[in-house]
């Protein structure tokens, strides 16, 4: 699986990461896989919630170094 | 050294201003230009829009002449750019004339996009633009009652704006002393009832106490306008009577069409604020791609660090600042109180109770706005 894209949001509080993320998302292409990067401690709960709802699919969620990388496959 | 400012809003106009005051000496000695390119010969404080749209400000208490807020020794040309040469050093304008530059600021803000979501020009109203807020003004003004939507398009600017209509809402319906007919519901896209954490704990028990409601989770799709339903990605409907929209935007067409970023958006260093690959660009304001607010306030911010770095470079021929992601947004609550939110990369706002005070001091900065962009605030 490959990243077709890396999102930088760490160190943000406006607009913060899944803002980012939903913007990045309406723009890709089914299947595009994205990466991205958050020093938020809620993102590893609330990008997968907002994704589950959506219909897209989370592919990895895992912390290095305090910076969580969330990788989600743009489904629809 | 020629400097070129692409862009006469906010950000432009303060480095610009900043600019031609640093380096007085040498642009009056023949050893620095400075150039503006912008596509209208007018200001607009936008900010005031939200004001135009409840009826508390007339749209032509939003304009300065561009040309009189710029110092004398800044050359000004309505000419907006039409292609980026940057392999060149080089800009052509629409009237085909060609700018070469040692530095350029790309400082061409973002638009609001309604049209890229189906039914949603037709079905909802804005504030975005003069026109639009004039409209939103009148149809709250013809309004009688029932169910009125808040929804918000990602990305958007002034990420406050959201907040404050609620409160401006609840105020202009209560004057008009149909408060209890109206029924306010608030859409947002994530999962909280506002981006910054410590906003959203704020604004949740002031939504309670004026009664109202929130969904969270709720990303435009598209609107039926002729049966008045907004539908949303995560697959809700909801019924309306009068939907307002915080829309979609972009950047501007000529950066998409000249490849240099997806959406409009150019990708830019978040500390030098320069353009990926191209150390003499610098991109200001809603311009970049950066994981900050796209608002005046941190384009004012942006604006004095870029200005004072250029200024250095001339003088010493190196920068002497980083963009620390500094954002002071004000916050109006209604019952005339405001509070404010100021953070940066690092540290999140504190948030402090509203107070009628912090209100007067934005209505004095709707004023004190010219003095900040001519760079003296």
């Amino acid at each position: 699986m490959s990243v077709t894209k890396t999102i930088d949001a760490r160190d943000t509080f406006c607009p913060g990461p899944l803002m980012e993320l939903i913007s990045y998302m309406k723009h890709a292409t089914v299947g595009d896989v994205v990466e991205l990067l958050s020093t938020d401690s809620g993102s590893a709960n609330d990008i997968p919630e907002w994704v589950k709802k959506v219909g897209h699919e989370m592919v990895g969620t895992e912390q290095v170094e305090g910076v969580w990388h969330l990788k989600v496959r743009k489904a629809k | 050294m020629r400097i070129l400012v692409v862009g006469g809003g906010t950000a432009g106009t303060i480095i610009a201003n900043n600019l031609a005051r640093r380096l007085g000496p040498e642009t009056r000695a023949g050893k620095v230009r400075i150039t503006m390119l912008s596509a209208t010969d007018r200001h607009m404080y936008q900010p005031g829009l939200l004001y135009v749209a409840f009826g508390q400000m007339a749209p032509d208490q939003l304009y300065r002449d561009q040309a009189s807020l710029l110092e004398p020794n800044i050359e000004f040309h309505v000419d907006p750019v039409k292609q980026f040469k940057l392999d060149r050093n080089q800009v052509v304008t629409e009237a085909g004339k060609t700018h070469e530059y040692d530095i350029m600021v790309i400082a061409t803000g973002s638009r609001m996009v309604p049209d890229e979501t189906p039914g949603l020009s037709e079905g909802a109203e804005f504030f975005y633009t003069e026109a639009s807020a004039v409209k939103m003004y009148k149809a709250l003004r013809e309004f009688q009652g029932g169910r009125v939507a808040v929804a918000v398009g990602v990305p958007h600017k002034c990420p406050i704006a959201p907040v404050e209509v609620m409160f401006s809402l609840n105020d202009f319906f209560k004057a008009r002393g149909i408060r209890d007919k109206v029924h306010l519901k608030y859409y947002y896209p994530i999962g909280r009832i506002h981006t910054i954490e410590n906003v959203a704990k704020w604004a949740k028990p002031e939504f309670d106490k004026i009664g109202v409601e929130y969904e969270t989770l709720f990303n435009i799709k598209e609107v039926d306008a002729k049966n008045k339903i907004l539908k949303s990605e995560e697959g809700t409907e909801v019924n309306y009577d009068m939907l307002i929209v915080i829309p979609q935007h972009r950047g501007m067409e000529v950066i998409e069409r000249d490849n240099m970023g997806q959406g409009g958006w150019i990708p830019t260093d978040r500390y030098k604020l320069t353009m990926n690959g191209h150390e003499n660009v610098y991109v200001v304001g809603d311009t970049t791609n950066l994981p900050v607010s796209k608002t005046g306030s941190a384009a004012h911010f942006q604006a004095e660090v870029v200005a004072e770095n250029i200024a250095s470079i001339v003088k010493i021929g190196a920068p002497v600042r980083d963009y620390d992601g500094k954002v002071y947004c004000f916050i109006e609550a209604g019952h005339e109180k405001a509070t404010y939110a100021m953070f940066n990369y690092l540290n999140p706002p504190d948030l402090k109770p509203p107070s009628k005070p912090m209100h007067w001091f934005k209505l004095s900065y709707n004023q004190m706005y010219w003095t900040s962009v001519r760079g003296l605030l």
